[in-house]
């Protein structure tokens, strides 16, 4: 059994007790523990269920490349699900529960699965899924989502705030091990700015657990004495609890602070994300060692050689009582010792090597009285929830049994391998080291920054160095190196530390163990514990030819899961080189990706949420509308009001009451977002007539023209009311959503194509509020405001007049989106509120309505108007909408006209705008499509025909629709048919899309 | 995220300043133009793998349109220049060739 030790423990605090909930068994654990840590001091070394095959998973690892011990963590709006248990500090009242099991961790159902695993190889799912077509809906789809995911979604709404913060620095070191620490001291020593970031709570790495000598003392010493004088120095930043999460183009760095994780209730945000910019980076980022693939190591009890004196020296916890080690190098070894140390049993050192004589750690192994046996491996791991013993055998052979040696851990080590995620994520190349067994930064191809220069190294175990004095040199080289590129002088005299190197035999690759494993054991040879990817499917794979190693990951599902194969992918890659027959760096890697190790989605969100996820845009009655139960819907930024709901109507309703309002009196509609570009100069008429389809430079001062804008493809992408304010200023009116990006569209042109035209443009959309006094009795009241002439002579229908209303300065423009008599009225920004009062209070006597955004589009589609968005979705043209009205033919050019020349734009087939009349009256749904007679290639039904706009209209009070057609234009008259997702059909009639009005009468009068 | 300088305002900024535009020294085709040229107009861009020189406007900040050479292998920008103008600069294009001899960006070399 796993159990808490009466001595060790360098990170706890034995006198503190820390009360958990683990599956709601109420446990203990001790200040400093992990939740790892914790759950094996408790016995509890299963922690959760595979998520192929439901097979009992144990704690593997100590560090953030653990693949089974996930939970729920937490409850409520602190749910939170797929937390690595060895990187979770314990605190009091922490509770978790395991994860992928039904009903209980014990006893789990789908563990049936693993029975029948050899019906689930690799490409499972693409093999058995395909045929037949039809159930994938409905058999298959909801089958896999049914049992795919690990964890549960949360429900509730996050409690915990979050944060971003921004960082500038010279040279960013990540890792705060050894090689970090001395790193940062060696370009902090340059006074160069340095940050230093260590994603656990605790300084010195593996080295405290490792142990060794840095200048004649003990490495705990050394790495005491580093820490405070980086402490003391004013040009280092020191972060613990803060992991490299991604390191991006130019030296971008986001670092992820688990600010408050372990203190739940402490002040502060839970996460904070570091949005770094580092001149030089130095990724001092370890190691992590490798599993070795032998039939049953999935079984709980079987752990990396390091995670079990991980648990036994930082928190006095032993994974078990008789523990055999399995490995092909020599650290394994330092396991053996730190068991020894404290009174517990190893039965025997399995060392797979062939080595002429012993290192100096086997020997020391030997003189502890250890059953040191070389050459030999693991056959099979015998337990099911627990490992109760090994089978010996030869490494060389087929695994032929020779001996059963009782344990309840296995530590096994196959190897370390570089953490080189970092390294690689922006580029950075990799060698493989054949002497070494491993894949090391390729120092020469480094990650390069905007001048051309490299701006990642890296050092020590990340780099391929495990002794300390190599490890000391490289990483006091690298921090010079780094601080001296970003223009740091390096010092004279200022010298590595001296650390001592233990000479160590040489590793021998095992990629699988026997190496004559069969077909049977290979099945059972576990490569990535997360996602259940045995030897024997990389095999397969490679078999059924998906060589590329990309290809195998897919195909596999090697190295797909949370942990991201951080103990799966090198042997993964080496079995499939294996099967392929070819080396290690002819197969490669598959590519790194940040983050590299989950983080947080609310970290990423950070302060953008609720209120503040996105600045509102508000225009100055945005108040008003606000008090007068406006129903809001959001345009670009803008929240426009849809409708003005009053106390007990329906949104609906209310619509229907704004557009009677307006059709029989008066009514007031806020226009202020609408786009408003000033466009001035002597070229000004010139670049106009480039910009829009029609003729604009022949508009009279004093006079308003409905314009279309299509970008040099020929399709639409605007339209709105141009106005010449004088003969070298125009003010054009755009869609409220297209205000900022049809101003850059035209200083693009302006800027690179047409750049000594003389005209200036300026976005003054947030300068004028504009308010439109729409319906019949409009000049009625706008009367009782001036005493200027605003009769039809004065101010005709598209003209504009400076005029004042009752003392405020104003410009009303003849112009109509509803049909009706009407006029915007465009002020100063802060006039905008006093003349909406001052036109409320004489429109009292009209029965004055206030209309919405939805009125105006039903008004809009009763008169056949268009709405950018609606009858265009960047692939319609205006002569699909009948606009060739609206078509310059004397213009030699405009944006848009070589395209609209191009056969397909002038196919006499295209689909054209047409008014669509249900025929029983009713309102067709919204995107419908008509059909047509026949299938096409794909045995779908032809269409001829879609909806573009559909409303209720309650001047006709029945249902409108406007529509392209095939042909529409010479088919007025006839009936087609709309199929409704319900399986019923819909007719409508095909009819002139102007609905009302047709003479435009009263726009005009 | 890259990093640029807008040669019009001086600012060196985060890639989220600006607003990328594609290809640069684009020599448009309007009416009167074949259907092949036209066609190579609208959809024929440069998308190499190494020397590009692109389209760029400082869109969060001064507004103006610029023109970079960068290289989409290493991330190298090896300058930054005024929009108005038919082809890169002298420097530029002798910086370019210090880092990749013998390279060629349609009829620039």
């Amino acid at each position: 059994m796993s159990t808490r030790l009466a001595t060790g423990g360098r990170l706890i605090d034995r006198a503190k007790t820390v009360e958990f909930t683990f599956n709601g068994k109420r446990l203990k654990g001790r200040a400093g523990d992990t939740l790892a840590s914790a759950l094996l001091a408790n016995d509890q070394m299963l922690v959760g269920r595979s998520f192929k095959y439901h097979r009992p998973r144990g704690i593997v690892a100590s560090g953030g490349e653990e693949p089974n011990a996930l939970m729920n963590m937490g409850e409520d709006a602190r749910f939170e699900p797929n937390q690595r248990a060895t990187t979770t500090e314990l605190f009091e009242g922490l509770t978790c529960k395991s994860q992928n099991h039904f009903p209980s961790l014990e006893f789990d159902v789908g563990a049936i699965n693993t029975r029948l695993s050899r019906f689930l190889p690799a490409g499972f799912y693409y093999k058995m899924f395909i045929h037949p077509r039809s159930f994938w809906k409905h058999v298959y789809e909801p089958f896999i989502r049914k049992s795919a995911g690990l964890g549960k979604a949360p429900r509730d709404r996050d409690q915990d705030t979050y944060e971003h913060f921004y960082a500038f620095t010279d040279v960013l070191v990540i890792g705060g091990g050894v090689a970090g620490l001395q790193a940062a001291r060696a370009a902090a020593e340059t006074g160069a700015k340095v940050m230093l970031i260590e994603q656990t709570a605790d300084w010195g790495g593996r080295a405290m657990v490792d142990g060794g000598t840095v200048d004649g003392e003990p490495v705990d010493k050394f790495v005491q004495k580093i820490l405070s004088e980086l402490q003391e120095m004013s040009n280092v930043t020191l972060r613990t609890r803060m992991m490299g999460a991604g390191v991006y183009d130019h030296g971008y760095v986001l670092g992820y602070e688990r600010v408050n994780d372990h203190q739940p209730d402490a002040l502060g945000p839970r996460h904070r994300l570091w949005r770094i910019r580092a001149a030089q980076t130095i990724t001092a980022t370890g190691a992590i060692e490798r599993p070795i693939s032998f039939a049953g190591n999935d079984i709980p009890g079987v752990m990396l050689a390091s995670a079990v004196r991980d648990y036994v020296v930082n928190f006095g916890v032993s994974a078990g009582d008789r523990t055999v080690v399995v490995t092909n190098n020599d650290d394994a070894y330092r396991t053996a010792f730190a068991l020894k140390e404290q009174g517990l049993d190893v039965p025997a050192i399995i060392d797979a090597r062939v080595l002429p004589q012993d290192s100096v750690l086997m020997a020391q192994a030997k003189a502890q009285g250890i059953r040191v046996i070389m050459g030999h491996g693991i056959a099979g791991v015998k337990g099911g929830k627990r490992v109760t013993g090994v089978q010996l055998c030869s490494q060389a052979g087929e695994g032929a049994v020779l001996e059963d040696i009782a344990c309840d851990v296995v530590a096994m080590s196959g190897g370390w391998s570089p953490v080189v995620h970092l390294w690689s994520h922006c580029g950075g190349k990799l060698n493989w080291d054949e002497a070494n067994a491993m894949f090391r930064p390729d120092v020469y191809k480094a990650p390069m920054g905007d001048a051309g220069e490299a701006f990642v190294s890296t050092a020590g175990a990340a780099n391929g160095h495990f002794g300390l004095g190599d490890l000391l040199e490289d990483a006091h080289a690298a921090g010079l190196a780094a601080a001296t590129a970003t223009g740091a002088k390096a010092p004279k005299g200022f010298d590595a530390p001296k650390g001592i190197t233990v000479e160590e035999a040489p590793i021998q690759p095992i990629w699988l163990m026997p190496q004559g494993a069969g077909p049977k054991k290979r099945m059972k040879a576990w490569l990535d514990y997360q996602n259940d990817v045995k030897v024997s499917d990389v095999q397969l794979a490679a078999q059924e030819g998906y060589e590329s190693v990309e290809h195998a990951k897919r195909y596999t599902t090697l190295g797909m899961a949370t942990d991201q194969g951080k103990l799966s992918n090198i042997n993964g890659l080496a079995i499939l080189s294996d099967a392929l027959n070819q080396p290690i760096p002819q197969t490669g890697t598959t590519t790194f990706r940040p983050p590299y190790t989950p983080i947080s989605m609310s970290s990423i969100a950070g302060e953008a949420r609720g209120e503040i996820f996105q600045p509102l845009r508000k225009t100055v009655l945005h108040d008003w509308h606000e008090e007068n139960g406006a129903f809001f819907e959001p345009v670009g930024a803008w929240r426009r009001p849809y409708c003005y709901q009053q106390s007990g109507e329906s949104v609906k309703d209310a619509v229907i009451r704004e557009i009677d309002g307006t059709r029989n009196s008066l009514a007031l509609l806020d226009a202020s977002t609408l786009g408003k570009i000033i466009v001035k100069g002597p070229d000004a008429g010139k670049f106009l007539d480039m910009m829009y389809t029609n003729m604009m430079s022949t508009l009279k001062p004093g006079k308003c023209r409905y314009g279309l804008m299509c970008g040099e493809n020929g399709f639409l992408i605007d339209d709105g009311v141009v106005v010449r304010l004088d003969e070298e200023t125009f003010l054009c009116h755009t869609t409220t959503g297209g205000a900022e990006s049809i101003h850059g569209h035209m200083e693009d042109w302006l800027q690179c194509e047409w750049w000594d035209w003389k005209v200036y443009t300026a976005n003054v959309t947030e300068q004028y509020a504009q308010i439109a006094v729409v319906g019949p009795n409009a000049r009625n009241a706008l009367a009782r405001l001036t005493k200027d002439d605003i009769s039809n002579d004065a101010l005709p229908f598209m003209g504009f007049k400076d005029i004042e209303l009752d003392g405020i300065p104003c410009r009303a423009y003849r112009i109509s989106f509803s049909g009706e008599l009407s006029y915007e009225i465009a002020v100063p920004a802060s006039y905008g509120r006093a003349l909406w009062d001052k036109l409320r209070a004489v429109g009292a006597e009209y029965d004055v309505t206030y209309y919405g955004t939805e009125g105006l589009h039903v008004m809009r589609a009763e008169k056949g108007f268009i709405m950018i968005g609606d009858e265009t979705d960047g692939t319609v043209i205006p002569q699909d909408l009948n606009m060739q009205w609206a078509i310059s033919k004397k213009k030699e050019d405009f944006l848009g006209k070589r395209a609209q020349e191009r056969s397909h734009m002038a196919d006499p087939n295209r689909w054209k705008l047409v008014g669509l009349e249900t025929v029983d009256g009713s309102v067709l749904p919204e995107g419908a499509y008509a059909v047509a007679d026949g299938e096409n290639a794909n045995g779908q039904r032809n269409t001829q025909g879609r909806v573009t706009s559909t409303y209720y209209s309650p001047t006709l009070k029945r249902g409108i629709a406007m529509g392209l057609v095939h042909n529409g234009p010479d088919r007025m008259g006839e009936v087609i048919d709309f199929p409704k997702v319900d399986g019923t059909v819909v007719q409508a009639k095909i009819v002139d899309q102007v609905f009302y009005d047709k003479d435009g009468e009263k726009q005009n009068v | 995220m890259l990093i640029l300088t807008c040669p019009c305002c001086g600012v060196a900024g985060e890639e989220t300043e600006f607003a990328a535009g594609g290809e640069a020294h684009l020599k448009r085709f309007g009416p009167g133009s074949d259907d092949d040229q036209f066609h190579d107009y609208l959809f024929m861009k440069e998308n190499p793998k190494g020397v590009h020189l692109e389209r760029w406007r400082h869109a969060n900040g001064c507004g103006k349109w610029f023109l970079a050479a960068r290289n989409t292998v290493t991330m190298e920008v090896y300058g930054t220049y005024a929009a108005q103008t038919y082809e890169p600069p002298k420097e530029i294009k002798d910086k370019i060739s210090a880092k990749v001899p013998g390279w060629s960006w349609r009829e620039f070399s």
